[in-house]
């Protein structure tokens, strides 16, 4: 099986994500969207550590997925804190740190 | 027989991605990514990651997205209006992400991949088993491995800092 495929892959499943955080507005989806980058980068990481007969690729992996977990929690933590004070759930509304 | 079982677990990671963004529920995406990370993690064992596939599985298809539908149960369907900031960011969106995708692939196709060997070494047996990855990670990578456990406790206090609920009674009204 040759790794160019995964390779293809993962760069089709990273520009889906991209496509989602373009064209969705809830946060919620958004962070999907973002776990969805993250692991085509992870596919990419497998690919490589296959293809060169390392094992230091699948660390950086789980790495990955540690640093996916935190993102993970403090994002859900900021949309249950904004549904708490009625803030809007939408991000063109979300605009209150911004310049 | 590989590529059968690459070609399913690309269509199930595929699949679940782009229902993701299609779906319009957002309860409903978080059910096709899980979808996708199960896919995803059948081509993790195809490349040999085991220990990585199993992680996968139990991380974040477990407990990561047990969190997320928890909270997309909480807040409930979020309404996207129909009007747009951008003009015609429906279209233009979907264009950016195809011509990232045509530029990765370019890059990926035309680099000198190929001349190296593209079917990867044999590689010795316990290749990303647990054991192998755990004494990585417990010797040559052990600043990274405490960095990432001092990271996850940070984000586990922010988060209670962040979603829990305020007590004191004057609660500021930020809108």
């Amino acid at each position: 099986m040759d790794i160019t495929w995964f390779l293809v892959l993962s760069a089709l499943l990273f520009a889906t994500g991209v496509t989602g955080v373009l064209l969705r507005r809830s946060p919620l989806v958004i962070l999907l969207c973002l776990e969805l980058m993250l692991n085509a980068g992870n596919l990419a990481l497998l690919a490589f550590s296959r293809s060169l007969g390392d094992q230091d690729g699948q660390v950086l992996a789980l790495i990955v997925m540690v640093i996916a977990a935190c993102e993970v929690v403090v994002g859900l933590g900021i949309i249950v804190a904004a549904y708490r004070r009625r803030i809007p759930l939408n991000v063109d509304d979300l605009r209150t740190l911004r310049g | 027989m590989k590529e059968v079982a690459f070609f399913i677990g690309a269509i199930g990671a595929l699949g679940g991605a782009i229902a993701v963004i299609a779906l319009r529920n957002a309860f409903y995406s978080v059910l096709a990514l899980i979808v996708h990370l199960i896919s995803l993690a059948g081509l993790f064992l195809l490349l040999q990651g085991e220990f990585i596939a199993a992680a996968q599985i139990v991380v974040y298809a477990g407990a990561v997205m047990v969190l997320y539908v928890f909270v997309a149960a909480y807040v409930g369907n979020v309404d996207e209006p129909l009007w747009e900031p951008i003009p015609g960011q429906r279209f233009v969106a979907p264009l950016i992400g195809l011509a990232l995708f045509v530029e990765l692939a370019i890059a990926i196709v035309g680099s000198s991949l190929s001349s190296i060997e593209s079917e990867g070494p044999t590689v010795e047996l316990g290749f990303g088993s647990p054991s192998a990855i755990g004494k990585l990670l417990l010797e040559r990578f052990l600043i990274a491995f405490e960095a990432a456990s001092l990271l996850l406790l940070v984000a586990a206090v922010g988060a209670v800092v962040l979603a829990g609920r305020h007590r004191g009674g004057a609660e500021e009204t930020t809108t």
